[in-house]
């Protein structure tokens, strides 16, 4: 029988076969591609601009974003570290050849449509089930795909426009609802408002615009899966999604990339808009190549992601789970403009080896009797870093706000490390702020309860780990919470009882 | 069933047992009993595998396979069942899921079809109810939030819905109020049958009254000191333990 100091090791295997070696989606597909030359100026902007056939007020947008970046420097505040990012090393367009945004499936190249289907990603339009006991309604996702720097597809446009909601790849709705994108973009996440948000102002390729007019419940889930492939790309995503007064649309994201050496780049934006009594649900699966166990590779992901409640009432929950990159910098966020409006933000962030994630939230209440709930949980191990960092603001107007946050930790082995990062900053004195936080182990007694039931090691931590989930998890959508579940190498838990 | 000979084992450096050798055929049920330190929850742990003891000499075989070579859940799938003294909580787990999650786990070691969830809901409605404890016993998180007696019972639904063909509890009555001890006794003599046995461990001889044992051990210093019927625990009840290991030393 192993000594007990080997829990440690053992379990440290356990879990690097279902993080890191469990790394299915690190494939690439070999596809002819229209790359920018490397390296980032002016030229480069205008180039983007021109392949995505925008108008001038774009262009001139996107170069007011170029200027403003060129004056500001990288943040260094994050539990982070890694050599500095080459930003003239990088392609900053890459698509393949094809012609971008073809009108139906029958013409987007067959290479394509394999990757996606090895991706387990639906661009046929038809009813998916779910997957899950329990589950007998097929439900239906309409799904917006985007390969490097272009959208190659979006399906269930027609079912959606028929009551009246507009699901295209951003770059479309800069030319199709003009009105709407000047309006709205920038309005969240203004372009100055930190260094990669500014990049990506500058620069961002493809992305969702997802519009809910007035009183419409979106009748089916949307969705966007990201996918990098083309070597020294960066990508750089942007997403828009305004729900107008009574709308709900519950929102899902994905993302993978291939296996590689060096590290790549992605600086995506995301700005939410919700009016009266409206809500949006947004829900991330972010699963990027990690990087192999020694920390070689991997995505860098640097993410602004904020959402406005401007209407009274509104209402605007995000819940994540991070699996994947190299570092994950990321803080959705939700400034609670209307009265009573509320902010959600429910956090599952896994590292192993090498990977280092600084994640957290920002809720600054503003309004009236605005609330907010935080749930955070870390999961450590190997030699990671696991940083949860979020601020609660309540300013003067901001009468009778409330705010709880729960912020866990579950380190495995010897030489990881979770940090718990919380600002609270009240204005308020009718304001009530709680913040509660736990940091705890996989516990040997834990595993061998499990083990003399019959389960083996690998499902022991994939079960006791899922359990520290559970309160996240119960918030994604259920086709996703079954992605998570695998993802966290977990069986059941939920579908029955 | 179980046969143990000359088993030796020590925990950091320290020899907790001391060369036993035990029988249990199958269809009986033995108790062990002992003092405070004698060896009776090391005894359970070696044989289920936990991490931490090492055996330093002896055999232990279960239906003719060599225990002490398997891994803990293997233990299990071939049919041992330990029924834990200290029974651990698992936050966010509910009961049946983990319930049907180590059933099927020991259903593929096996290599038999695993149940699906309204055939092991069926499963686990029907022991329930035979053991009068409610559906909410599945819906909640393992272990977690109940008292020491809900504990125990939780352990006596596990061992019902496992369905092993050896049942080990260590100090099982420990803590337990008497309608809670009837519970347990029930459950253990529920599964009683020609394919059931049990190693029953325990410090007092009450639990002994519900569960008839066919044979009483007395363990001390890491060895069994006598052996014998029912009596034997009715006359270590009268005299205690001080006597007996005097007289043995």
């Amino acid at each position: 029988m192993p000594p007990l100091n080997d829990i440690n090791s053992e379990t440290l295997g356990t879990v690097e076969a279902l993080t890191q070696s469990g790394y299915k989606y690190g494939f690439t597909t070999d596809i002819e591609m229209d790359l920018a030359p490397l390296g980032l100026n002016e030229d480069i902007v205008r180039l983007i601009s021109a392949r995505k056939n925008e108008p001038q007020w774009m262009l001139d947008w996107r170069l007011k974003a170029f200027a403003l970046w060129q004056t500001m420097t990288e943040p260094n505040w994050a539990q982070i570290g890694y050599p500095p990012i080459d930003y003239q090393g990088i392609h900053y367009y890459a698509a393949p050849v094809k012609k971008a945004g073809p009108k139906s499936l029958d013409e987007v190249d067959p290479e394509l449509l394999r990757t996606y289907e090895k991706l387990g990603i639906p661009l046929r339009e038809r009813a998916i089930l779910a997957g899950v006991e329990g589950a007998d309604q097929p439900s239906q996702i309409a799904v917006d795909a985007v390969f490097d720097s272009v959208s190659v597809a979006t399906t269930f446009r027609e079912t959606l426009s028929k009551s009246g909601v507009i699901f295209c790849p951003i770059s479309e709705a800069v030319r199709d609802h003009p009105d709407l994108v000047k309006q709205y973009l920038g309005s969240v996440v203004p372009q100055g408002d930190n260094y990669f948000a500014a990049l990506n102002c500058a620069v961002f390729t493809d992305g969702s615009f997802v519009y809910i007019p007035k009183g419409v419940r979106c009748p089916m889930e949307l969705s966007t899966y990201f996918r990098i492939n083309a070597r020294n790309t960066g990508q750089f995503e942007r997403t828009l999604i305004i729900a107008e007064a009574g709308a709900y649309v519950s929102y899902l994201e994905g993302c993978t990339a291939p296996q590689r050496d060096e590290n790549q780049l992605h600086a995506a934006v995301v700005e939410l808009v919700v009016m009266d009594d409206a809500q949006i649900k947004y829900s991330t699966v972010q699963n990027w190549y990690p990087g192999d166990a020694d920390g070689k590779g991997g995505i860098y992901n640097f993410v602004t992601k904020r959402g406005a409640c401007r209407g009274a009432r509104s209402k605007i929950s995000w819940t994540q789970v991070e699996t994947g990159s190299a570092i994950t910098w990321k803080y959705p966020s939700c400034v609670l403009e209307g009265d009573d409006s509320v902010g959600e933000f429910y956090s599952v962030a896994v590292t192993n080896n090498r990977q280092q994630a600084d994640t957290g939230t920002k809720m600054i209440h503003v309004g009236r009797n605005t609330k907010s709930t935080i749930v955070s949980k870390g999961i450590s191990a190997g030699y990671s870093n696991n940083t949860y960092r979020g601020l609660v603001r309540i300013t003067q107007r901001a009468k009778g706000a409330r705010n709880h946050t729960q912020c866990d930790s579950l380190l495995i082995g010897e030489h990881c490390g979770a940090h718990t990062v919380p600002y609270i900053e009240s204005r308020n004195p009718t304001a009530k702020v709680e913040h509660e936080a736990t940091t705890s182990k996989i516990a040997e007694d834990q595993l061998f309860y499990c083990r003399q039931r019959g389960l083996s090691q690998e499902d022991a931590v994939g079960l006791i780990v899922n359990g520290f989930c559970k309160d996240v998890l119960k918030e994604l959508p259920m086709e996703f919470a079954v992605e998570a579940q695998k993802l966290l190498a977990v069986s059941l838990e939920g579908s029955v009882g | 069933m179980l046969h143990i000979e000359n088993l030796a084992a020590e925990i950091d450096g320290k020899l907790i047992l001391n060369g036993i050798s035990l029988t249990v055929p199958r269809g009986e049920v033995h108790a062990i009993m002992g003092p405070n330190g004698s060896g009776k929850s090391t005894l359970a742990y070696v044989l289920s595998g936990r991490d931490g003891y090492t055996v330093t000499g002896g055999t232990a075989t279960f239906n003719g396979q060599d225990l002490l070579a398997m891994e803990p859940e293997a233990r299990a799938a071939a049919g041992l069942f330990l029924a834990f003294q200290y029974p651990v909580e698992l936050p966010g787990v509910g009961n049946a899921n983990f319930l049907r999650t180590a059933r099927n786990a020991q259903h593929r070691l096996r290599g038999e079809p695993e149940l699906d969830a309204v055939q092991f809901l069926k499963l686990a409605r029907a022991e329930l109810k035979k053991l009068s404890m409610s559906d909410d016993m599945l819906r909640r998180n393992v272990n977690v939030g109940f008292s020491g007696g809900e504990k125990k019972r939780n352990e006596v639904l596990q061992m019902a819905i496992l369905r092993p063909e050896f049942a080990l509890l260590d100090e099982t009555d420990s803590g337990l109020d008497i309608d809670a001890l009837k519970i347990v006794a029930e459950g253990v003599n529920a599964l009683r049958g020609p394919n059931f046995s049990a190693l029953v461990i325990t410090h007092y001889q009450r639990l002994l009254d519900y569960i008839a044992p066919d044979c009483v051990h007395v363990l001390a210093g890491g060895r069994i000191i006598r052996s014998g019927g029912p009596e034997l625990a009715l006359e270590l009840e009268a005299n205690g333990y001080v006597g007996m290991v005097a007289d043995a030393a």
